[in-house]
């Protein structure tokens, strides 16, 4: 896949020596040219969905380099003050007790063209929505909430962590302007509820499943078994990051993707 | 096109009597996986095999040659074999994998490939996804009932199942008996009634008896990854063909079916839209 990726950067040419000719200290960007300008903002979450858009070791330098130009994030960036940003990647819940991440979120809106809620977390809560609070260092941190119940998402990536091949092509999708293939993550930016049972009441009690066991693959936690073809959700473990449904093949098919993806 | 898109439509069947004797039809599928664990194209592949209980498949890691032949041969219910990817590239830690997979299954495999959202890694890891013919899928209640109420016998003693001319057929250590598709229809389950995909429209091979002769198997090559394998795999001499031109009763019938399916499947998706029913989205 990867190098299908790459050679959708096209790697090859022109960029090469940029790469080359790349200052080896990183100056301040100057940004006058025309590579998207993204932020990378870190609310209430594990680090997952960053580390895992770091695991795309491959195309990671000319990404960075030639690519994108990061402009805003914690450890990524020695900037404090928030930039204008064509889009920004929001990791994590907002904690709606903490003011410092409410205030970050709204003014990432402000100042950013495209809001992606960037994993589970940022999209419907994932974990995050079994926390209550009355725990040190804060116990009044209670309620951690998906951020589209704050601002406006225009794209969610789901998944606990999101994994490294989605997030590369996403990006790369979202370089070339390709949004047919963002279409879906675009269109499921406005759902927050998800979970396990999404399952049972999309898919199993619409007349839809066929017991062929995406879903099962799709969970990151293991919370899904198949007995008798159909998924039995484990509540214990589902985590609700709403992977399952969203990978159903009976929630929506991207029927196009899947030819361009083969060639056929 | 009825049938998806396709490179070249083959009959062709297994050269070898070990395959022979335990395949559904042909042995293609068999055969294809035997040759690509030899040639190393895959480590293992995720097949249909047998679980305590009879005629109930469960999905089983293959290494070997011995353990493809071991799970060779058709199941009429659901052996969530895209469920098992995860076990196999994860608990075994095949690099390379293949599986066979209903056409419903390849969809479930391929949007995986296509938003790989939650599955770390394993999408490369699939090199070979082997398509069957499937018009419907039974419940393992429904099959208990062709084989207890409707044939007088049970699936503890059929030896073998099959659909073909219009009936599904048990076959035990009496003889071969079936029951009209008439009957069997609503015993599949609901999910398959809006399946416009008869023939696994994106997998690397498609394959499945009809159209071929008894004993053969149609094949529907789509991939270049599954044309080459294919071919190689007739040029080891493992797999001999015909033209499916020259085999009766050819793809016609074939194209029928899938567009008969399609066609009911088409109509029920309408007719669930006027009740207000969700059906999936297609992008």
């Amino acid at each position: 896949m990867f190098s299908k990726i790459k050679e959708m950067l096209d790697t090859n040419g022109d960029n090469k020596n940029q790469v080359k000719n790349a200052p080896s200290e990183k100056s301040k960007p100057v940004n006058k040219t025309n590579k998207p300008r993204i932020g990378y903002i870190h609310l209430s979450g594990c680090t997952g969905d960053g580390m895992s858009l770091t695991e795309n070791y491959d195309i990671l330098a000319t990404l960075l380099t030639d690519m994108v130009d990061i402009v805003y994030g914690q450890t990524l960036v020695d900037e404090w003050d928030m930039p204008e940003m064509d889009l920004c990647l929001v990791e994590g819940s907002v904690c709606l007790q903490d003011e410092h991440s409410v205030h970050e979120l709204k003014e990432a809106r402000e100042k950013s063209k495209l809001i992606c809620a960037f994993g589970s977390c940022a999209m419907n809560g994932c974990f995050t929505t079994y926390s209550r609070g009355g725990q040190q260092a804060q116990p009044k941190q209670e309620s951690f909430s998906p951020i589209n119940s704050l601002v406006k998402v225009d794209l969610a990536l789901p998944g606990c962590p999101v994994s490294p091949e989605m997030i590369a092509k996403s990006v790369v999708a979202y370089i070339n302007n390709d949004n047919d293939y963002l279409k879906p993550a675009i269109d499921i930016a406005a759902c927050n509820t998800a979970c396990g049972c999404d399952l049972l009441t999309g898919i199993i009690s619409k007349g839809l499943c066929t017991g062929c066991g995406t879903c099962g693959l799709a969970c990151q936690t293991r919370a899904i078994e198949m007995i008798e073809g159909r998924p039995h959700i484990n509540t214990d473990r589902c985590i609700k990051c709403g992977a399952c449904y969203a990978s159903c093949p009976r929630s929506w098919l991207p029927e196009k993707q899947i030819k361009k993806e083969l060639n056929l | 096109m009825v049938l998806g898109t396709y490179k070249e439509a083959i009959a062709a069947r297994s050269t070898e009597k070990k395959i022979q004797d335990v395949s559904q039809d042909g042995g293609i599928v068999s055969s294809l996986f035997i040759h690509a664990l030899e040639e190393k194209i895959i480590e293992g592949a995720v097949v249909a095999g047998n679980s305590d209980e009879k005629w109930k498949p469960e999905p089983v890691v293959a290494m070997t040659p011995e353990e493809i032949i071991e799970a060779a041969g058709t199941k009429y219910t659901m052996s969530p074999n895209v469920f098992a990817i995860k076990e196999a590239a994860r608990q075994c830690g095949v690099e390379k994998l293949g599986t066979v997979a209903t056409p419903c299954q390849v969809l479930g495999i391929r949007k995986m490939q296509t938003y790989p959202f939650s599955t770390r890694f394993i999408s490369d890891k699939l090199k070979l996804v082997l398509g069957i013919f499937c018009m419907e899928n039974f419940p393992i209640a429904s099959l208990d009932t062709f084989a207890d109420a409707k044939l007088d016998s049970s699936l503890g003693k059929t030896n073998k199942m099959d659909i073909g001319k219009g009936k599904f057929w048990i076959e035990t250590d009496d003889g071969t008996k079936g029951v009209p598709l008439k009957e069997t229809h609503g015993y599949e389950q609901a999910g398959c009634n809006i399946c416009t995909d008869y023939v696994a429209e994106y997998a690397d091979i498609s394959t499945g008896s009809v159209g071929a002769p008894d004993g053969w198997s149609a094949v529907l090559l789509r991939t270049d990854d599954g044309d080459s394998l294919f071919k190689s795999a007739v040029d080891e001499g493992l797999i001999e063909t015909k033209p499916i031109t020259e085999v009766k009763p050819g793809l016609e019938l074939l194209e029928k079916l899938a567009k008969g399916k399609k066609d009911k499947a088409k109509e029920e998706i309408n007719n669930r839209v006027s009740l207000g029913l969700a059906v999936p989205n297609i992008y």
